[in-house]
């Protein structure tokens, strides 16, 4: 029987993904990286992206997942992605920040916040990523 | 003693009420299934996260994280307070802001200042009203809390840690422990204690590769660990919030159960009082005649 490694994906708000694999590819920080077992152990941030998870039961279809961002740790036999349920990044985070500070002050005084540029952008990101995945899927059905 | 009419009116009212209770009841019990089960579901984020930390607690000795280290003198803290947008839940609200009272009561004394994040309607009407230092808010989460809506709020308080702003970091929410029992608790979030990573599971200790670097990464994993934190005192408070609704809900609709039955009673008795006195008059007008 072929190597494998034990896959888990989860969002801060319910599990994803758990079971065997035999590879994974993932979008990992500075380009698309395949990780079969016994790889070395890696931490990494992930961009938004498609997730492809090979099931050791090679009878079993691929699994591709959509992550909006988050971070994959890999060691030897497991691999875990702890996957964000909302786009990230420095500058929306600080956008929200700003927003909820604002709507404290706001709802003390008795008006509402904008984070519009940011958001627009990186929904842009996430949408392109997101069809990339579909295509990916309609490939793969035909 | 009251016409016979108005106490039928006052039953009706009080049938009334009990029909919108008894309904409120029912749906907190949907909904409370429906929170435990998202409080369960949010679970093993925080386990991974967990461990993830722990690998990298003996992975990396020589970076140690603003969240890890404890700070010797405490001037200001920070508070977030989880309650409910809504009310009719019993003394839910109630406990947790007591608690928070108490606490930041004790701060006082000892010479810190608080600043408040309110995630909630309840703490946050609260928190102004006592003229507390709210430096964030976030109202109206529904029934489906997201942790998009507690990234900002929470950044917030984080990033006073960061700055220096705050000393230590505290959360108060209810902690749901079955139907009938939720009990307000207070932990600290900053600094983060270092046992509540545990050890590792099988104890590596190899050296990661990191991308992009170890600092980026650490910094993110905390950030999401204390969110995670978070999140899941949010799922567990709406858990407690529709667990105390139903049990309050229940018992509103058994009070009015009583009441409909005292009204009832009052009712005969009355229509009872006016039917004898009919009778004895026109006796007495009989004989008269």
């Amino acid at each position: 029987m072929a190597m494998t490694m034990h896959v888990d994906v989860v969002s801060a708000e319910e599990l994803i993904y758990s079971g065997t694999a035999e590879f994974v590819s993932a979008p990992a920080e500075k380009g698309e990286i395949g990780i079969l077992p016994r790889h070395a152990p890696l931490l990494s941030r992930i961009r938004p992206g498609a997730l492809r998870i090979k099931p050791a039961n090679s009878n079993d279809p691929d699994v591709v997942l959509y992550v909006s961002g988050g971070l994959l740790e890999v060691q030897p036999h497991v691999v875990t992605v702890l996957a964000d349920t909302a786009i990230r990044g420095a500058d929306i985070d600080e956008a929200k920040a700003r927003d909820a500070k604002a709507r404290a002050e706001e709802a003390l005084k008795g008006k509402s916040g904008a984070m519009d540029f940011a958001l627009a952008q990186a929904e842009l990101l996430e949408a392109v990523a997101k069809l990339a995945v579909l295509e990916k899927l309609k490939k793969r059905g035909h | 003693m009251a016409g016979g009419k108005e106490i039928r009116t006052k039953i009706k009212s009080v049938k009334n009420t009990q029909k919108i209770t008894r309904a409120m009841e029912m749906v907190a019990t949907s909904k409370m299934r429906k929170a435990q089960e998202r409080m369960r579901s949010a679970r093993p984020y925080g386990e991974k996260i967990r461990n993830v930390a722990a690998h990298l607690a003996v992975a990396l000795v020589d970076y140690a994280h603003p969240f890890l280290q404890k700070r010797d003198t405490v001037k200001r803290v920070g508070l977030i307070t989880v309650t409910s947008d809504k009310g009719l839940c019993g003394g839910l609200n109630t406990n947790a802001l007591r608690l928070a009272l108490s606490m930041m009561k004790q701060w006082h004394q000892a010479g810190r200042e608080v600043a408040v994040t309110a995630i909630g309607n309840k703490g946050f009407g609260f928190m102004s009203r006592n003229g507390a230092k709210v430096v964030s808010s976030i109202t109206g989460l529904g029934d489906a809390p997201h942790l998009e809506q507690l990234v900002g709020p929470i950044k917030v308080m984080v990033d006073a840690y960061i700055a220096g702003e705050v000393d230590e970091v505290h959360l108060v929410y209810t902690k749901f422990i079955n139907t009938m029992k939720q009990e307000p608790v207070v932990e600290q979030l900053l600094p983060l204690s270092g046992e509540a990573f545990g050890q590792p599971e099988h104890g590596y200790n190899w050296e990661y590769l990191y991308e992009p670097d170890p600092k980026t990464v650490i910094d993110e994993l905390m950030t999401r660990y204390l969110e995670a934190l978070v999140y899941q005192a949010v799922a567990e408070n709406m858990a407690s919030e529709n667990a105390a609704r139903m049990v309050a809900m229940k018992a509103a609709t058994d009070n009015a159960d009583k009441v409909i039955g005292n009204l009832q009673l009052l009712y005969n008795k009355t229509r009872q009082a006016a039917i004898t006195k009919e009778l004895s008059e026109i006796c007495a007008g009989a004989a008269a005649v």
